[in-house]
């Protein structure tokens, strides 16, 4: 068999086909259309049948915590009367130390239901290790493989570590360099193994994170009677925000703000063998969280689950300096140590609380376990040693790949908003570039309504603008 | 880390009148880590940064030594943890993991005094 790289992906749709047990075309409406909730559900289990399959394997039910000193912090340095309720929801306290756990338990257990003897994922974060944990929970063998080396063979620290414990679960790890020839390595081991491909955008590993969002709307309306005023959700591919979103309304929680809130490493090519190692994140941000938004069916499957741009209302950046800075904040005055990707939203929500009123409800929903490499020391230390200039000052002065700037004051901790409207226009001006010479029908326009949260006027508007043909509309 | 097999280890060896049989870097069932070239760089994909494209896709695998013995630089074949049979270049024995927490950041230090004063101000 052909096992080059442009034969192995022309071979990719029966590849996924096989390792998903998802026949993509079923849903299918249009060139532009797709059956979205066909689609999530048609792996059949009902939130109360996740919830018992998590259980199983002990993951969820989580601690909320109210963080009363940081909010007492943020408090003395905003507008009087100002100040909302910082609450965390400590999904480090899953199994292998992330909120990763929901997606892998419930991907992990579907493989075992259809008959697959493995699981495949290709994850250089906690996705990975919670895929290894629930493999090795269910019986399973797991293959994962991670971007971890440039091609110095200089490992980021925070990856290393991911490597440690997918091994310590079990696994079997590829540790590759930079390259989005991942994706072909990663088709070529679901052929040969016939593994089950438990990606990040496949209906299972969506949809477990609803469990977050429901049991997060529940806890806060035991203890306090009413449902959170915002949830602030770390945002790369959009399965977080996904089905954060999604739990939040099957909870009943309507009127909840969903936040996204990503690291600004805007000016880094994701896919350079010289940007990778000046960097000190490697999920929750721009990178992956803007394309992901403006085309999230770029994905390993035919059609992502995870869709960031239907859910969010809000989307925020934060910059490297504050994030690491509010690792400390809470590691001093909250008694949590927890990992700095893990805090990203946390960082979101030390800014956007001044804007809240003092009895409004914040939830930041993510914590990640922290470890050598997933330190603030670890990845200050290895950004100096990569050339990156790390010092105090005015966050504003961050560079992603040249300067980390940490505040002096978490009154400089400020958000900034990313402009909705035009992720919105890109998405469709993408959507009307993919499926150029076909003519939108009025379907297709709520279709892309209902997929970008916005309306069937705006669409038409935008396409108007775009110079497309729309069929007769009714 | 390999394994250092110098010469003064097997001495008596040769004092003793007896062939001087050199030791492997590993022998079967050791753990070791393999490398393998997965692409060169005219086989990579379009559309990378420069940087990316002139050089090739690597990885690295760990497993159990399959074959009696071997030396660094060796082609072998290991059985990886699930079990399966992988070949590579033996590149390490018995691989440590060397991720660690950093050093003290002078800029982080002083964070929790900052802010311990400003509440008591409150």
């Amino acid at each position: 068999m052909d096992m080059s790289y442009s034969a192995v992906m022309s071979r990719k749709k029966d590849i996924l086909r096989r390792a998903t047990g998802i026949d993509y075309d079923r849903f299918e409406i249009s060139p532009l259309a797709f059956d979205y909730e066909g689609l999530m559900n048609s792996c059949e289990y009902s939130l109360e049948d996740v919830q018992r399959i998590l259980e199983e394997t002990g993951v969820g039910k989580t601690p909320l915590v109210e963080l009363e000193n940081l909010t007492e912090l943020v408090r003395s340095i905003s507008s009087p009367g100002r100040g909302g309720r910082i609450f965390v929801k400590d999904e480090a306290a899953n199994p292998s130390g992330s909120f990763k756990d929901r997606r892998a338990a419930l991907s992990v257990f579907h493989a075992k239901k259809l008959g697959y003897k493995g699981v495949v994922a290709a994850s250089s974060g906690n996705y990975g290790a919670a895929v290894a944990s629930q493999a090795a929970k269910r019986g399973l063998r797991a293959i994962i493989l991670q971007e971890v080396y440039d091609s110095r063979k200089v490992g980021q620290p925070e990856i290393l570590e991911k490597t440690r414990a997918c091994e310590a679960y079990g696994a079997e790890v590829w540790q590759l360099t930079v390259g989005p020839e991942l994706f072909y390595i990663m088709l070529r081991v679901l052929e040969e193994t016939e593994f089950f491909s438990a990606s990040l955008y496949v209906p299972t590993s969506v949809r477990g994170i609803e469990t977050l969002g429901y049991e997060l709307a529940q806890q806060v309306f035991q203890r306090e009677g009413r449902f959170p005023d915002v949830v602030m959700i770390t945002h790369a591919g959009g399965g977080n925000v996904t089905g954060t979103a999604r739990g939040l309304k099957k909870a009943g929680s309507y009127n909840t703000i969903a936040v996204g809130v990503s690291v600004d490493l805007q000016g880094l090519h994701m896919a350079s063998d010289i940007d990778f190692n000046r960097k000190s994140f490697t999920t929750g941000h721009t990178g992956f969280g803007i394309p992901f938004l403006t085309w999230p069916d770029r994905t390993d499957v035919p059609r992502n689950c995870a869709r960031g741009l239907r859910y969010l209302d809000r989307y925020l950046s934060v910059t490297q300096g504050e994030v690491f800075y509010t690792t400390e904040l809470l590691a001093k005055l909250e008694g949590i140590e927890r990992g700095p990707a893990g805090n990203t939203s946390l960082a979101g929500a030390i800014s956007l609380a001044r804007e809240l009123e003092k009895d409004q409800i914040l939830v930041v929903q993510e914590t990640e376990y922290t470890a050598a490499g997933k330190l603030p020391s670890s990845q200050l230390t290895f950004a100096k040693e990569n050339g990156i200039e790390v010092r105090r000052g005015d966050p504003k002065e961050n560079v992603p790949g040249k300067a980390i700037v940490i505040p002096e004051g978490v009154d400089q901790i400020q958000i900034e908003d990313i402009d909705m409207e035009k992720i919105r226009h890109s998405y469709i001006e993408r959507s009307m570039k993919m499926t150029e010479g076909y003519v939108p029908t009025y379907e297709d326009i709520q279709f892309l309504a209902e997929d970008s949260k916005s309306s069937v006027d705006y669409v038409q508007e935008t396409i108007s603008s775009l110079k497309v043909k729309t069929a007769e509309l009714a | 880390m390999s394994i250092d097999h110098s010469l003064a280890d097997i001495t008596p060896l040769v004092s003793e009148g007896k062939e001087h049989i050199p030791v492997a870097d590993a022998k079967r069932g050791d753990l070791v880590q393999v490398h393998k070239i997965v692409l060169e760089p005219d086989q990579r994909s379009d559309n990378l940064p420069s940087c990316t494209k002139s050089v090739p896709y690597e990885c690295w695998i760990k497993g159990f030594l399959i074959d009696e013995d071997a030396d660094m630089g060796d082609e072998v074949r290991i059985q990886t943890f699930i079990g399966r049979e992988i070949s590579g270049v033996l590149c390490q024995v018995n691989p440590i993991y060397d991720h660690n927490f950093g050093e003290p950041q002078k800029e982080l230090l002083s964070i929790d005094n900052e802010v311990r004063r400003q509440l008591e101000r409150t």
